[in-house]
């Protein structure tokens, strides 16, 4: 039984890096850039979200709200500032840029809240469900953060996919020169991507915080990386391999934590990272490039 | 007044004149053709007209509207529309989201609308779907509907970027080289289509093509460009019979 535990609060883990990694691969597939301020935009959301539960007497879902919106805000103007005027600028120039914002979120969050930790409420309660006799137990904080993030997702795939500011995305994604000449506002889709992947970026953020509840100006930075992983896991530039990727990488993280080592967790991870990267380049649902001749 | 008005239009690409002095007036209903060696800077007359390149010299206007220096998006809600010589769908997207796509700026609903799924956003995706399948039935695509654009085969790509490009509601379409890499019945039939396009649609059409064939078979009237400039221009019969056009295809 300790397993069914460990793989439940795997997926839990697992899904707030599924979360993350979305906005890491829909960025990627729409503008070509990888976005490295993007686990800083967590850390924002989970300052904004503390200072409103500490400082207001905000019911948690309105805290939640707040923070996300600042986070949506966020995402747009991290965009339009640092990212856009480089639309034409080499990937490598872009990189660079966005490690200088993820540097400059970390200090000013320094700056204006101290270096220090945070001890962060969790959102949902300290309550759990036991199963099988309290063979199994299972957290609140567990069961909303799969709740939430699968509901997410779900929403965001009949998003993409149905709606048509996603189809504008994907097509954005596939083809920048035809989309506009079909008369697709490239930037404006460009700046609604960087919204939603920040979005939900800040509901991963309140997630974490209430999963782990330690709050610091670098507590973007691991997850962010992770997250990062799982994209790449499942194939950069894919939504659903996005989703998969982050799920097994929380599944693997927690399974490698309670039966190898709490200390070589991220090493094991990062090791079978490598192993399927070398069997399988692209990622479990990329797609391989292959020219046409 | 033309529905096209192009005057003295030109670009310099570091010191080469892509295009140089090029002069069109196109009658509303009319079909056009744009033909030329290889480099004579067709493509680059579309890129002009389409605001992918902006031009150095000169103006153009679409229903006395002035459209230079307009970005694509602009123009393409000015009403311009195009295809490509190598054919630019949106190949890992269906049939029907391609023609979708073209609608984009027909059917107004907000992000916000299509997150939370209101109302507004069904009637909407209703709307968009009954007009791309009309588009899609005409161009005899339906039953491709939910086929992803890379699946069709050749020809039927072809009609597909013509009908995306329709669905964008244009005053003028514009085709790059329709019927490369055509068979003779192929061509044939995409000579209909583009005849039926005009008719039915009320379209004015301005193609490029290397197919004389086609050519003098559709087109009302051309203009022959060589090396960036306007070579002759008239009724396609006489512009075809034309010494210095022969001259400039098959060289002295």
């Amino acid at each position: 039984m300790e397993f069914l535990s460990t793989i439940i609060s795997g997926i839990s883990l697992g899904s707030i890096y599924a979360l993350i990694a979305l906005g890491y691969t829909m960025v990627y597939g729409i503008a070509k850039m990888l976005n490295f301020a993007h686990g800083d935009v967590i850390m924002v959301g989970a300052f904004m979200m503390f200072t409103a539960l500490t400082k207001t007497s905000l019911p948690p879902i309105a805290c939640i709200i707040v923070g996300t919106i600042i986070c949506t805000v966020l995402g747009m103007l991290i965009e339009k500032i640092a990212y856009k005027p480089l639309r034409s600028a080499t990937s490598l120039s872009v990189l660079i840029t966005a490690i200088g914002v993820s540097y400059f979120l970390q200090n000013s969050a320094q700056l204006i809240f101290g270096a220090g930790t945070k001890q962060f409420t969790p959102l949902f309660g300290n309550g759990s469900v036991s199963l099988f006799d309290g063979q199994v137990v299972i957290s609140h904080n567990t069961i909303v953060t799969i709740i939430i993030s699968v509901v997410l997702m779900i929403v965001l795939t009949l998003f993409i996919n149905k709606t048509k500011t996603g189809r504008a995305m994907l097509a954005v994604s596939e083809d920048k020169g035809a989309a506009q000449l079909m008369g697709i506002n490239v930037n404006k889709t460009i700046s609604i991507t960087f919204a939603i992947g920040s979005a939900l970026a800040a509901i991963a953020g309140a997630l974490l915080c209430s999963s782990y509840p330690i709050l610091s100006p670098t507590t973007g930075a691991m997850p962010g990386i992770k997250a990062f992983t799982a994209a790449v896991f499942g194939g950069i530039g894919s939504i659903p391999g996005a989703m998969i990727g982050g799920i097994l990488l929380g599944v693997i993280e927690n399974l490698s934590k309670v039966y190898i080592s709490t200390q070589l967790s991220d090493a094991i991870v990062f090791g079978i990272l490598i192993i399927i990267l070398l069997v399988k380049p692209t990622g479990i649902l990329g797609k391989k490039i292959s020219e046409k001749v | 007044m033309a529905l096209l008005e192009v005057k003295n239009l030109g670009i310099v690409f570091g010191g080469l004149h892509a295009v140089e002095g090029f002069n069109l007036s196109l009658e509303k209903g009319m079909l056009y053709g744009l033909i030329g060696p290889n480099g004579a800077g067709k493509t680059t007359v579309f890129n002009l007209l389409t605001g992918v390149y902006k031009p150095t010299t000169g103006t153009f206007s679409l229903d006395g509207v002035k459209l230079t220096g307009k970005n694509p998006v602009e123009i393409s809600k000015a009403g311009i529309a195009r295809t490509f010589q190598n054919i630019r769908l949106f190949k890992k997207l269906s049939v029907l989201d391609n023609v979708k796509l073209g609608l984009h700026n027909q059917v107004k609903y907000s992000t916000a609308e299509g997150i939370l799924r209101l109302p507004r956003f069904f009637k909407s995706e209703k709307k968009m779907n009954e007009k791309a399948m009309e588009l899609l039935k005409v161009f005899g695509l339906e039953n491709e509907a939910s086929t992803l654009a890379d699946n069709l085969p050749y020809g039927k790509q072809r009609k597909l970027e013509i009908a995306r490009a329709l669905a964008t509601n244009p005053k003028l379409l514009l085709l790059d080289e329709p019927a490369a890499g055509m068979n003779p019945s192929e061509t044939q039939e995409l000579m209909d289509t583009i005849r039926f396009v005009r008719d039915n649609f009320d379209m004015t059409i301005l193609l490029i093509e290397h197919d004389m064939k086609l050519v003098s078979g559709i087109c009302e009237e051309v203009t022959v460009l060589n090396f960036g400039e306007e070579l002759a221009q008239g009724k396609t019969s006489e512009v075809l019979n034309n010494p210095e056009v022969i001259k400039a295809y098959l060289g002295d």
